[in-house]
């Protein structure tokens, strides 16, 4: 692992960083907490709470609206917060960037207001077997409005990989929109999002990435990928929760109507009709996380400065170690991508988790287990309960990394899921 | 350490070797029952007899070690109890579960009475509830009616 990261081309001080955490510095049920569920939400640094208390303390006004200091001040911030988003996904303009609850908000967004316009009895939704429930299930509730067809791209099993032979079958002219993940939250499959977007950019295609998984984890640039849509969550990436970003690109949203209405985005409103605003507030209506998109701004610079491509060499070399180490523990069923094992590429492109089942171990049971050592693991089907069907398993036990993570911790999860695994074979 | 008394020989026995598990050809009663934290389902099946008890009793499913074992140890205890009998044993596990006060588990509970230390794993008392949430809504089926409920 400590050769990934001396490829890396600055030395990076984990350690330091780490400290940067006042949570990690705790004690579970006796033992120093080795938090692994970072897929579900990142820890923050003292800086992103710091910018929290801060607003709060000093700047706390409405946007927009006031014409006073504080109020000039959080509109200030603010704003600043959706120029930053917009640079941090290389966006054209911060005119594409909306702000949202999370990305959950940003799908709902897209299928609503831009599926329920441009789609029609008999169109199809194209999405890929291994979505959260939140891009399966705005996409349902959008073809049951409009009468549209749900198809999915299959994977291949249990390592996680997309079916692409069949992509032609798939994705043909009749599809309107193409929704998939970058980073599967359940197996760690890093997604060719680059190829899916042209392939669909070719046959006029909309598509919407899901980039909660990856967003905090490798650097993103909307206009390489070439995608239309692409939403992302602040509190998987260091930020606090209830803020997200759904990016559109501006031709696209200029073709979204509006989402909700309210205060905010209108530009002039008579007891009959009504002007929108123009993009992105025509979709920002009532008052927002002010507070959540300023400590998103901190939280995003806070990232670059230690930078994204550090961040996933560092998560990549700690989920290719525990890839390792759970293999040998021996008849451990894992998930996700294998490992590379070549010289060249000791690591498989994945992202930075392990997703596993220990023989006769029910997920719950060594989720429970790991917690009273003090490591927090994720058991369960992690929103994607049609994929774990079609696995023909109910759940899986998952530890996901972040920069913060050390090898150590890795050795004490995988300590413990042996001593799990050898409690549970006595008496079999 | 706490999971030495979540996890007792009797309680892993019963998930590795869970008892009454299978269909109920002439089953009265099918309710499924899931935990959507987890994606652990729960189907169980019910026979009346003439008088009105339960006559026949299994489950179908899967989930963790908690929830099979809680099911299995259920169905045993369940056999010719009436309605009323087989609620009064579900509000009484239940209370062994989820009371303020902890008590001594009354003797009726038996081998269900191993499960108390569930009651220290707050996120794990839906695990051994599942069934009995099933079995709840058994119980509610009319007397005589065949029903069969798509489940909670």
């Amino acid at each position: 692992m400590h050769d990934v990261i001396k490829e890396t081309k600055e030395q990076i001080d984990w350690a330091k960083i780490r400290g940067d955490f006042p949570i990690l510095n705790q004690e579970v049920h006796g033992h120093p907490l080795v938090y692994l569920d970072n897929a579900a939400t990142s820890q923050k640094p003292k800086c992103v709470i710091d910018a929290l208390v801060h607003y709060y303390e000093y700047d706390n006004s409405n946007v927009h609206r006031g014409i006073h200091e504080l109020s000039n001040r959080a509109t200030g911030a603010f704003e600043a917060a959706r120029e930053r988003a917009a640079k941090y996904i290389n966006a054209k303009s911060s005119r594409e960037i909306v702000f949202t609850r999370g990305t959950t908000e940003g799908i709902n967004l897209v299928a609503q207001a831009w599926g329920t316009k441009h789609l029609k009895a008999g169109d199809k939704i194209l999405l890929t077997e291994m979505e959260h429930h939140s891009n399966i299930v705005p996409w349902q509730l959008l073809a049951e409005r409009v009468g549209a067809q749900l198809v999915y791209i299959p994977v291949t099993g249990d390592e996680g990989a997309l079916d692409l032979s069949k992509i032609d079958q798939l994705l043909t002219r009749d599809v309107k929109i193409f929704a998939f993940t970058h980073i599967s939250n359940t197996m760690g499959t890093i997604n060719p999002i680059v190829e899916l977007c042209a392939r669909a950019r070719e046959l006029g295609v909309t598509t919407l990435v899901d980039a909660a998984q990856s967003a905090g984890h490798c650097p993103l640039d909307v206009q390489a990928i070439g995608c239309d849509f692409l939403a992302f969550s602040g509190h998987k990436m260091c930020g606090p929760t209830g803020i997200g970003v759904l990016y559109g690109r501006e031709e696209k949203l200029d073709e979204t109507p509006p989402y909700q209405g309210g205060g905010e985005m209108i530009s002039s409103v008579k007891y009959f009709e009504t002007k929108w605003n123009v993009i992105p507030h025509k979709f920002e209506a009532g008052t927002p996380d002010i507070s959540g998109a300023i400590a998103l701004h901190t939280a995003m610079d806070y990232i670059d400065g230690i930078g994204r491509e550090n961040i996933f060499a560092h998560d990549q070399a700690l989920a290719s170690y525990a890839y390792k180490r759970l293999v040998e523990l021996g008849h451990v069923r894992m998930f996700g991508p294998p490992l590379g094992g070549t010289p060249e590429q000791p690591h498989s492109e994945r992202g930075g988790l392990v997703s596993f089942l220990l023989p006769e171990v029910h997920a719950h049971d060594v989720v429970t287990m790991a917690d009273q050592y003090g490591v927090a693991l994720r058991g369960g089907h992690h929103c994607t309960q049609p994929l774990m069907r079609k696995l023909g398993i109910q759940s899986t036990a998952r530890g996901s990394f972040y920069f913060y993570n050390t090898k150590e911790e890795v050795d004490r999860m995988v300590d413990v899921l042996a001593k799990i695994h050898e409690f549970f074979s006595r008496g079999l | 350490m706490d999971f030495e008394e979540l996890y007792q020989q009797v309680i892993l026995d019963h998930s590795r070797r869970p008892r009454n598990f299978g269909e109920l050809p002439d089953a009265d009663v099918n309710i499924e029952a899931d935990n959507p934290m987890c994606g652990d389902e729960i189907a169980l099946h019910l026979k009346f007899g003439a008088d009105d008890k339960i006559e026949g009793v299994t489950f179908t499913g899967s989930g963790c070690s908690i929830c099979v074992a809680s099911a299995s140890m259920m169905t045993q205890k369940l056999k010719k109890k009436s309605r009323e009998e087989s609620s009064a044993l579900m509000h009484t596990f239940h209370d062994m579960l989820t009371a303020e006060q902890e008590t001594e588990p009354p003797a009726v509970l038996g081998d269900l009475a191993l499960l108390k230390g569930v009651r220290k794993f707050p996120l794990r008392v839906k695990c051994a509830t599942l069934a009995w949430h099933a079995l709840e809504q058994a119980l509610q089926t009319k007397q005589g009616a065949a029903a069969s409920d798509p489940g909670i």
